[in-house]
């Protein structure tokens, strides 16, 4: 049992770090949604906020991580051009695009996932921004914590797409 | 004079300026989609980094956009009070601009 240097890069990039993002979602959204003062006492508000500041935070730090790695550690091994008479199944890009059977896998789905993942880390950082910087604020304006909400829920349909497609995509022309 | 929301206390310019900004940087990250298949020229500036292609560039000027037009709008807005619901429609715009510009059906219709 081993992984190939690619193979752990293609795992560190999409089932560590993209599904750590994906998996921290549901609690961070929880803990915004929960964040009305008649649901929670003055100590349980400061102790969500403080939970809060970390997980929107922690949770940026790791998308940046993700679509760093993705576009510059992974993304070069999937669209390499393969030499004349290289074995395909070691450059994915060239792979799926030989298969008309294959071929929407980058055409719509790797043409997709590469430009709107780097939608996500933006607007995670942009939530993690105003939780750390207007955090009690959040419990008086339910407007501005809305807001926050729906930019959180953004970042991580964003990088769902990306992370459904890389899953996708990777079954059917793995990176090894 | 720093002037807030009155009901709640709180800096309206600054946090529209942040999440306008996030919009933008969709946004441009769309246009630079878009634009390099429209343009050969702007696909081989966008090529920071041959190995990962236009990619580099697209994604580095789209992040470029989002910081500079934040210091540009919080410079402005900071001690403003702004519409709140006002700032996030405009986000919505400019993401759902993005969004749709970064759409594979759509940059493709192009080429």
């Amino acid at each position: 049992m081993s992984l190939t240097t690619r193979e752990l890069w293609t795992a560190i990039h999409g089932m560590i770090l993209g599904a750590g993002f994906l998996l921290a979602f549901a609690g961070g959204y929880a803990g915004l949604y929960s964040l009305k003062s008649e649901l929670l006492t003055a100590e349980g508000i400061k102790e969500r906020l403080v939970r809060l500041k970390w997980g929107t935070s922690i949770m940026a730090l790791i998308s940046w991580l993700t679509v760093i790695t993705g576009t510059y550690i992974v993304y070069p091994w999937y669209r390499a051009t393969p030499p004349e008479g290289a074995d395909m199944s070691l450059y994915p890009r060239s792979f799926l695009k030989a298969d008309p059977a294959l071929s929407g896998w980058h055409v719509f789905g790797m043409e997709w996932k590469e430009h709107v993942a780097w939608i996500s880390p933006i607007l995670a950082t942009a939530v993690a921004y105003l939780v750390w910087r207007y955090g009690p604020m959040l419990i008086k304006n339910q407007q501005f914590r809305k807001i926050v909400m729906v930019l959180f829920l953004l970042a991580f349909a964003t990088a769902g797409i990306a992370g459904l497609f890389g899953a996708l995509i990777t079954k059917a022309a793995p990176i090894i | 004079m720093t002037t807030q929301n009155q009901d709640t206390n709180i800096q309206t310019g600054s946090i529209s300026a942040a999440i306008i900004s996030s919009g933008i940087g969709s946004m441009i990250i769309g246009f630079m989609t878009t634009g390099a298949v429209l343009s050969s020229g702007l696909k081989d500036f966008l090529n920071l980094w041959n190995p990962a292609g236009p990619l580099t560039g697209k994604t580095t000027m789209g992040v470029l956009a989002w910081l500079v037009s934040w210091f540009i709008l919080n410079s402005i807005m900071k001690n403003k009070e702004y519409d709140l619901g006002k700032a996030f429609k405009i986000t919505m715009i400019l993401l759902g601009i993005g969004l749709v510009f970064t759409f594979p059906l759509v940059f493709e219709a192009f080429e």
